[in-house]
């Protein structure tokens, strides 16, 4: 049994907490190789090397592979699908772009998202946005899978494995890439934060968001939005939690003016604690939150504040 | 240039979903079911590209249950022209995979020829988010997922992705397939008249063998369950006491 991972990999740099916890998930599988894919990845290579649990990393690096163009991507992966029993990524847009088009080629189904593997064969995965978790066993010969991040740790560094360059596959010439509009954030990156700290329809603007993220950083944590704040142009979508945005399970979670309703709580229902503050108190939040406050989060959020 | 829409009737979003009591699944008998959402901004896209004058024909597909016309009605009440229902399965519980639905699916692109798939970016059910992918891998088309704008230029789309560190904009040669992401646009309310219309518009129905595709799983469901329930927490009754209990209670802070 063997295990091809590819690496998350973002202009160049490895998202080390992604591809670590997907190293974690994948170890029960058998012996782990990581794939780099990229214009620019031998550094990267050379990290995902130092990661605990991978005896061998290949890297192809080629302007082919900028930007993660799904067609070239998929093309080469399955080029190198022969010499493995699993083709396993992190469930990040990039590899949810990806994986899929890999599994139609081979001609097996994809298995998104799973949050448990049980054996080489049967894995757990969340389905109607987290509220039930469904176990599947794949009766293909390669199976294609997405991890959820979040409810795996990260494996350690300290490991030295070979990096081997290898070539690009040939180019379909399908699509290039245009433009990138990239969100400017010095805070936590979202999915690996430990606190994160979410503004819903109930912080009422664009303005006072701006008291969301004041917190946030007084915290060191990642800002989280619902999909109400989204829509309502109060923050970028990429701060989207739940199950069409991104989902998290930091150690504290703190909900305000969120409602909670099932899309939402789908993506960070599994966080260790969830504070709610919410001035209506039947709001379905406080259904799973371990602390409630039934406040306005006008005179709550700035007095949070103070208290830190 | 043709448009095809795939469509899906799943569990209506706002439901609260019940697992089974034998694991065996989720339990669908006199459920209210819907359009999947991302299926509805993908329908009124394709409306939107007829409107600019970009498509001449939009054609909503449906696969699964006989009861999915209900959904392909809905769709054809907001402006699609007709429709195709692929009766895969006789129970509601089954749910045909999304590789099946794509071999399905690349069987009606090849007898319909559009210049555009657009499909939702995940059934809300499943959660599986393969589709589209699949289905362009099988055709060997481009692919644009997650989409937040799409402009149609001659041979080629350009496509706008929401991507995990932003935007994301990207060229694809046409005919692709694009999967539309929440924010592309509002999806219009069928009104009573077009409700009324919708029921004259053609609707054929045809079965997976009139395609030669085997709808059988890869995937076995060894079982269903609820997820693990929260322990019932606590209301504060101030800040200060919120800030304690965090520090000293839950040693998070």
């Amino acid at each position: 049994m063997a295990v091809l991972l590819l690496a998350e990999i973002t202009d160049g740099q490895l998202a080390m907490d992604a591809t670590a916890k997907t190293v974690t998930a994948a170890k029960p599988l058998g012996d782990i190789t990581v794939l780099c894919v990229g214009a620019t990845c031998a550094a990267a290579a050379k990290e995902a090397a130092t990661i605990e649990g991978v005896s061998k990393v290949l890297c192809a690096e080629h302007d082919l592979y900028g930007h993660r163009l799904a067609e070239p991507a998929a093309d080469l992966v399955v080029s190198l699908a022969g010499d493995y029993s699993h083709i396993v990524a992190p469930a990040t847009t990039d590899a949810k772009n990806l994986m899929p088009r890999i599994a139609a080629l081979l001609d097996v189904m994809v298995i998104s998202d799973i949050t448990a593997v049980i054996d080489a064969d049967t894995f757990e995965r969340p389905i109607y946005a987290g509220n039930a978790l469904q176990t599947v066993k794949s009766a293909d010969t390669t199976k294609v899978i997405s991890v959820r991040g979040s409810v795996f740790d990260a494996a350690a560094t300290g490991g030295s494995a070979s990096v081997e360059n290898i070539g690009a596959a040939s180019d379909p010439g399908l699509s290039s890439w245009v433009e990138d509009k990239v969100a400017e954030s010095d805070r936590p990156e979202l999915t690996s934060a430990g606190i994160v700290v979410s503004g819903g329809r109930g912080v009422g603007s664009e303005d006072d968001f701006a008291m969301i993220e004041k917190l946030a950083d007084k915290l060191g944590a990642a800002v989280g939005a619902s999909r109400a704040a989204v829509d309502s142009g109060y923050a970028p979508n990429d701060w989207q939690v739940g199950q069409t945005g991104k989902v998290v399970a930091p150690d504290l979670y703190i909900a305000i003016g969120i409602s909670g309703a099932i899309q939402h709580l789908a993506g960070m229902k599994d966080s260790k604690i969830i504070v709610a503050i919410n001035k209506d108190e039947e709001a379905p939040i406080f259904q799973v939150a371990d602390y409630g406050l039934v406040a306005d989060l006008f005179d709550a959020v700035p007095k949070l504040i103070d208290a830190l | 240039m043709k448009v095809l829409v795939p469509v899906k009737r799943v569990i209506d979003y706002n439901v609260k979903v019940r697992v089974k009591a034998d694991g065996s699944g989720v339990d669908l008998a006199n459920v209210k079911m819907s359009m999947n959402p991302f299926d509805e901004i993908a329908v009124e896209q394709a409306i939107r590209l007829k409107e600019a004058g970009k498509a001449e024909e939009v054609v909503a597909v449906s696969i699964g249950v006989k009861q999915s016309q209900e959904t392909l009605r809905t769709a054809l009440a907001m402006g699609a022209d007709r429709a195709i229902l692929i009766v895969a399965a006789d129970d509601v519980h089954n749910d045909i995979e999304p590789l099946a639905v794509a071999k399905l699916l690349k069987a009606v692109v090849d007898e319909e020829q559009p210049g555009i798939v657009l499909c939702g970016k995940q059934a809300i059910d499943n959660d599986m988010n393969a589709t589209g992918q699949m289905l362009s891998a099988l055709l060997g088309w481009s692919q644009a997922t997650f989409a937040s704008e799409l402009d149609i230029d001659g041979d080629k789309a350009v496509v706008t992705r929401e991507v995990d560190g932003g935007l994301q904009t990207i060229k694809v040669n046409m005919p692709t397939v694009v999967t539309v992401d929440l924010r592309l646009n509002e999806p219009r309310y069928a009104s009573l008249p077009n409700i009324m219309k919708a029921k004259k518009k053609p609707l054929d129905e045809k079965t997976p063998a009139d395609y030669g595709v085997d709808v059988g799983n890869r995937l076995e469901i060894v079982k269903t369950a609820e997820p693990e329930t929260r322990k019932a927490g606590i209301k504060v009754g101030s800040v200060e006491e919120l800030v304690t209990k965090l520090k000293d209670e839950a040693g998070v802070l």
